[in-house]
């Protein structure tokens, strides 16, 4: 048996390949369900009841999507560059601090003067989060992957500091309960981002400025000038430079972008979600880094990003509401772990063919 | 696609075979199907006798061939005699705890036996090209190799190299080991080989007996034709005014020191200045300063009597210089973005390619058809990824497209390096289509042939600084080797 490089890539590849890993991982998913004694089929119904199907279970996925599709945005604008970003996490934090400031600072505005401001605000914690690693990396040649990551703990403990080890204008003063038990000052109703209902369905403001982003980035990354700078730049940094793209500009620009998509999702848990800065259910959420897994599940392809969030997310849904006596919570995310591992195994095939001896 | 189409090929125990064809002729194909990286999907091999089958490299190293490919394989940290026991499972290599002392003796009889002269301590990277390609030669006799495959092997070395490397492998045959030996230069082939086979579009049109061959009727066989004299026409018109002058301009290499000393050379419209020299002389890093893509330390560049800040390519060729560097995929090229892509890899900033921040995509898959069809490139369409082409092609990509620029200078770097004989012709041609056309040349190649050929004038370096300049006709071949090696510099 031999593995070669395809010199083509037949179109079709890009479609089996996926299916067919993902396929392979609901089989072994089956074999995991029926070794703890879960009937397969029965198990599998019943995730795809509570993920997509069941009264509100739509809803309840969107909302758990939202933050994924901004955070996998994130990852994917970056990883297109090669530019390993791996701090989402820590930019969703700041953009949710930035966000949640500005609700609080704007109460009184009319709500979509909020809603611009918080957006933008995120955006911009995000940003200038990202730009510390974004100009090492640019002009000192630091390995982003460590800085980006690093920040993540840093912003977690800044975030730590505001609710639990200060009296920050975002902690809760209020109530003598708010002292015991600290907390964030919740946003202004004003503030509490807009979504609207068809037929039961709950769509969020930030779903909608989720899925405005992937469009956006997919014009931007396939059809202008930014985009083309970015693929020369991410074959090939020389090739770029050789053709006088300005190469340590695209780093930074980048880099920043990754991060204000993080920061929105940021801003999108204060709006539409949360209402209120919550460092430990930010934290144990960790959208930033199952982003990543998003994008890479994704290939980096922005609309399917929003297909791979909704699927993740619907599969973190359904673990939350099937949780119980009979169906440890652990079993959805072993089928999320194998999901990832079949669909980076069938990568492989996309690119190399396996030709047998006979 | 087929790469190799029913190819018959044979050498024999002792003999020097050389494999002779242009660019996408297939012998690299059979090279590694003959090392196992490929499998033939028909026919077989032959080995002492024995058919044999190849499933990996391992295999073919255990049945005794060994390959020196032109990229070579060495860890550059690691000394000659680590690299060299690299991968062998029978002796030294094999225990547990590395006994530098047997492995140094064994790697030293070797050196001398076959007059390969190394030392055995040394680290790679403090090692010249040359001597390196020894390290590969001695990896393979080390491992007991019955059959040498050489890639190229002078493509990166002096005249006076490429001797030695010819003396080894006639002592190499002489112990009744096979090399063959895959060249596009067709006096080395002469003067090496004792059979050449020569393939064409992947078939083996003939094998010949080396003594029977002229340069002349092997190059007919390759290209399936008779080509032109390679001749310099004789008068191009008169040359115009500068447009490129250096004015001792320094400039600093990878590793922070010095590689650019104090260079001054003036570059006329159409003009071909060549700058000679051995592989590693500032060349490379004088041409990166020109293009801005290495920064001046001192001194200045001037590009139509505009003087040039440096350091920054797009301000060089807005200036107008147009560059074809040596290293075509991943300087020259974005690999794995299309053919397309890489056409409009400098023009895509401004009308017709893009208009506002976008990109124009029907104009830009007709550019590259253009191209394609103007300058032959062989590939399966605008949309298919660069390293998909071969050498040859892929530089016609990367002439097409600084062309279109319509440059007043063009540096342009061993352009022909792994180029075949029809390649290095078109290459040649459109060099002096350039300078006819008015643009300044400056023409950087290890190849002194090519130069002569070429230019007007040379420029000799020799550790960073111009040691000599000439004119074309009235220098000797003696005379520039000699400042090549940085003897004789007497201006």
């Amino acid at each position: 048996m031999r593995i070669e490089r395809r010199l083509r890539q037949p179109w079709w590849l890009t479609v089996v390949v996926p299916v067919v890993s993902i396929a392979v991982a609901l089989v072994l998913s089956g074999v995991v369900l029926f070794l703890t004694g879960h009937p397969p089929l029965k198990s599998f119904r019943r995730i795809i009841d509570a993920a997509f199907i069941a009264n509100g279970a739509l809803t309840e996925t969107i909302i758990s999507a939202t933050p994924l599709i901004f955070t996998g945005l994130a990852a994917a604008v970056a990883f297109r560059m090669n530019l390993f970003n791996i701090g989402g996490e820590g930019q969703l934090y700041s953009g949710a601090i930035t966000g949640a400031a500005v609700g609080l600072l704007m109460a009184g505005s009319p709500s979509p003067l909020i809603f611009v401001g918080m957006i933008v605000a995120g955006a911009a914690g995000g940003a200038l989060l990202a730009s510390i690693p974004a100009l090492l990396r640019a002009f000192f040649s630091t390995n982003e992957i460590i800085t980006s990551l690093m920040l993540n703990y840093v912003v977690a403990l800044v975030l730590e500091y505001l609710i639990f080890d200060s009296h920050s204008y975002l902690r809760d003063t209020s109530g003598f309960e708010a002292n015991v038990f600290p907390q964030g000052k919740t946003l202004p109703d004003e503030a509490t981002w807009s979504s609207w209902t068809i037929h039961g369905l709950v769509l969020p403001l930030g779903f909608l400025v989720a899925l405005a982003v992937a469009v956006f980035v997919w014009v931007l990354y396939s059809r202008t000038r930014f985009g083309f700078e970015v693929q020369v730049i991410g074959d090939s940094t020389r090739a770029g430079r050789y053709a006088g793209m300005r190469t340590r500009r695209k780093i930074v620009a980048v880099m920043c972008l990754s991060g204000a998509i993080a920061g929105i999702g940021g801003a999108s848990q204060m709006g539409d979600f949360r209402h209120q800065l919550d460092p430990r259910g930010l934290r144990d959420a960790s959208y930033g880094y199952t982003g990543i897994v998003v994008a890479a599940l994704a290939r980096y392809n922005p609309f399917a990003v929003v297909l791979v969030a909704l699927l993740i997310g619907g599969l973190t849904n359904a673990g939350f509401t099937l949780q119980g006596a009979d169906f440890p919570a652990g079993l959805v995310g072993v089928m999320q772990g194998l999901i990832l591992f079949c669909a980076l195994g069938g990568e492989l095939f996309v690119r190399y063919r396996v030709r047998f001896a006979w | 696609m087929v790469a190799n189409d029913h190819v018959d090929f044979d050498a024999a125990e002792g003999e020097v075979h050389a494999l002779l064809g242009e660019n996408g002729a297939g012998k690299t194909t059979l090279s590694k199907m003959l090392t196992g990286l490929y499998r033939p999907d028909e026919g077989e091999i032959v080995l002492f006798g024995r058919t044999v089958e190849f499933n990996s490299p391992r295999d073919a190293l255990d049945a005794g061939i060994a390959m020196v490919h032109q990229h070579f394989r060495l860890v550059s940290p690691f000394t000659v005699a680590e690299n060299v026991v690299l991968g062998d499972e029978r002796d030294v290599g094999r225990s547990f705890l590395l006994r530098p002392g047997a492995i140094e003796g064994r790697v030293g009889e070797l050196s001398r036996r076959y007059g390969l002269a190394v030392d055995p301590r040394a680290r790679i990277w403090q090692l010249s090209v040359g001597e390196q390609q020894r390290v590969e030669i001695l990896k393979a006799l080390y491992q007991d190799a019955r059959i040498l495959i050489l890639d190229e092997p002078t493509a990166v070395l002096t005249p006076q190299e490429a001797e030695a490397l010819f003396e080894t492998i006639r002592a190499m045959a002489a112990d009744g080991r096979t090399v063959i030996f895959i060249s596009h230069k067709l006096h080395e082939v002469k003067a090496v080989a004792d059979r050449v086979t020569v393939l064409r579009r992947g078939k083996s049109i003939a094998t010949v007996a080396a003594a029977d061959a002229t340069p002349r009727s092997l190059a007919a066989l390759m290209v399936g034709r008779e080509l032109e004299a390679e001749r310099r026409p004789a008068e191009r018109g008169p040359v115009g005014e500068p447009v490129l002058k250096l004015d001792g301009v320094w400039a600093d290499g990878d590793r922070g020191v010095p590689a650019v000393k104090d260079v001054a050379l003036t570059i006329c419209a159409g003009e071909i200045v060549g700058v000679a020299g051995v592989a590693g002389n500032g060349q490379r890093e004088l041409a990166e300063t020109i293009v801005g893509m290495r920064p001046l330390t001192d001194g200045a560049v001037e590009v139509c009597g505009r003087r040039l800040t440096g350091g920054d390519p797009r301000e060089a060729i807005s200036a107008g210089v147009a560059y074809v560097p040596e290293d075509r995929l991943g300087t020259g090229v974005a690999p794995s973005l299309s053919v397309a892509s890489n056409v409009v890899l400098k023009s895509y900033r401004g009308s017709p390619v893009s208009s506002g921040p976008f990109l124009r995509f029907r104009r830009i898959r007709d550019l590259a058809r253009g191209v394609i069809d103007r300058y032959d490139v062989r590939t399966s369409g605008p949309n298919a990824p660069a390293w998909q082409l071969s050498g040859g092609n892929l530089q016609k990509v990367v002439l097409a497209r600084e062309f279109s620029g319509e440059p007043a200078v063009l540096v342009v770097a061993s352009p022909t390096r792994g180029l075949d004989v029809a390649g290095i012709e078109t290459v040649h041609s459109y060099l002096r289509e350039a300078a006819s056309a008015g643009v300044g040349v400056l023409l950087i190649s290890e190849d002194l042939d090519e130069i002569l050929v070429l230019a007007d004038r040379v420029a000799v370096m020799y550790e960073g600084a111009v040691v000599g300049e000439r004119v074309v006709g009235v220098a000797t071949v003696e005379e520039l080797g000699l400042m090549m090696a940085g003897a004789g510099s007497e201006d």
